[in-house]
């Protein structure tokens, strides 16, 4: 556990080191009251709830999201210091795992910002929050799994630019997968069985129920299960390189 | 305390490096010379764990580098060609990183880094990020984080590459004075590197070793009776193998 401490520690310091982690969440402190107020016209509802602030947040996440994972390997390949990370006693999994721990801090810290409007609504009325935590939480691992795709995607490429366009393309397939649209065009390809299945992986569906308050252990795998799918393929990539050169 | 056991790789069919076999015992500081190309690099990340050969094995202080690759770099200093390190890290959070990944923590983890910082003559560099440094202070940077924890097998591509003379000098210092307790590889183009701190040296070219001697006697092997000469015959395309001595294994 000594090398996740260790990555965990030198990758939450390079987010603040660099202006990467202030600008994400300057952004993110903007971005999620502006939709939340203007776009879901939070307090013309007439509702005390945040429902307008996690209608949008899934499209804020996977934008920013894979904006916070595109370094984690793309930069170590880049500069060369992959090679210094694997020879080093650090196994793989604590490498990965103290990366998307760190870039998961910062998306916590990212939601965290939001809790302002969380007291305003508890000032303005009385809202379920248990409600509400509940799809923080829901959030919160939405988050994670777009980050461990993110991740995954990161490790197969030394470019940035080209880790993030790749993991908001894979972030936005995952969401997608969910919506009527998508789903109507998929059955209109696929067998209806493979369409269901196929929307059954959405993020979006799976996100819903939490952030209705209704916590079930499928959504849970569901969310633990891309965590553990992403950073898995991202240690598959790096330890291939193993066998083929930086 | 490194072995390198008939070391083979290939790139896209291309033999990088073929039946490579060498030992390196404590005391020794063993210089890796070559052409651009000649598969020095790649035989030192197969030894350090970071690249698996296709054939073969390497071991560093007794533990296999693939099989036992946790045991055998918790043993291994290892300085990457380009010294590459993270830009935004001052060097003494470099070193910290690399010593924390080590296990150290506390005391004993500062102690380490402010005396790995010190041998490294990194200074009040020391505090500023590595992105803003020179080149020496960026290599010194990265030896520093490769001696830190004090380990038993050091290999060091081209620790002095981009180092003013007095910069060389001070780092040949450092490996002469580290040379007694451990086993160290060092590549260099500078062949005089090879004459002042190396107690033995291996030619290789074209992915084989061509020769591994002490300075002085390969230096004899050329025509000119220097190591100039000696590596030029060594390494031309037409040069055949004048000493080959592979295959010396642990015992």
């Amino acid at each position: 556990m000594t090398g996740l401490n260790a990555v965990y520690r030198r990758e939450l310091a390079a987010y603040f080191q660099t202006p990467l982690a202030w600008v994400f969440l300057t952004v993110f402190a903007i971005a999620a009251p502006s939709l939340t107020w203007r776009a879901g016209r939070l307090f013309e509802t007439g509702r005390a709830d945040l429902a307008p602030l996690f209608d949008y947040l899934p499209w804020l996440l996977l934008v920013l999201m894979p904006a916070l994972a595109m370094r984690a390997w793309a930069e170590e390949r880049d500069r060369g210091t992959l090679e210094t990370l694997l020879a080093s006693p650090i196994a793989l999994w604590e490498a990965a795992l103290g990366k998307f721990l760190a870039a998961w801090s910062v998306a916590g810290l990212a939601l965290m910002l939001t809790f302002p409007l969380w007291i305003a609504v508890n000032w303005l009325g009385s809202p379920d929050n248990a409600a509400i935590a509940t799809a923080y939480f829901g959030a919160l691992l939405l988050a994670g799994g777009y980050l461990a795709v993110g991740q995954a995607l990161s490790a197969a490429t030394s470019n940035q630019v080209i880790a993030f366009v790749l993991g908001a393309s894979a972030c936005l397939l995952i969401t997608l997968a969910g919506l009527p649209l998508a789903l109507d065009a998929l059955s209109a390809w696929l067998p209806g069985a493979a369409a269901e299945a196929l929307a059954e992986l959405s993020a979006l569906s799976r996100f819903e129920s939490l952030r209705r308050g209704v916590i079930s252990l499928p959504d849970m795998a569901y969310f633990l299960s891309l965590i553990v799918l992403g950073l898995g393929a991202a240690m598959t990539l790096i330890d291939a390189r193993r066998g083929g050169g930086r | 305390m490194i072995l390198a056991d008939a070391l083979v790789k290939t790139f896209a069919g291309k033999t990088a490096v073929d039946r490579v076999s060498f030992q390196v015992r404590q005391g020794e500081v063993l210089g890796f010379l070559g052409p651009n190309g000649a598969g020095k690099s790649t035989t030192m990340r197969m030894i350090a764990g970071c690249l698996e050969p296709d054939g073969g094995r390497a071991a560093v202080a007794g533990f296999d580098s693939a099989m036992q690759r946790r045991q055998a770099q918790s043993q291994l200093g290892y300085l990457p060609e380009g010294a590459p390190a993270y830009p935004a890290m001052t060097p003494r959070g470099f070193v910290r990183f690399s010593l924390r990944a080590r296990g150290f923590s506390g005391a004993g983890l500062e102690a380490a880094a402010e005396l790995a910082l010190a041998r490294a003559s990194l200074g009040a560099a020391a505090e500023r990020p590595i992105g803003t440094l020179s080149k020496g202070y960026k290599r010194r940077a990265a030896l520093a984080a490769a001696i830190a924890h004090d380990p038993l097998v050091l290999i060091l591509d081209e620790p002095t590459d981009g180092l003013d003379p007095n910069q060389k000098d001070g780092v040949r210092a450092l490996i002469t004075a580290m040379a007694p307790d451990k086993a160290i590889i060092i590549s260099t183009h500078l062949l005089d590197e090879v004459e002042a701190i190396c107690t033995r040296a291996i030619l290789i070219a074209g992915g084989r070793v061509m020769a591994d001697e002490t300075p002085g006697a390969l230096a004899k092997l050329g025509p000119q009776g220097d190591l100039p000469s000696a590596f030029r015959a060594l390494t031309a395309p037409s040069g055949e193998v004048i000493s080959h001595r592979p295959g010396r294994r642990a015992t």
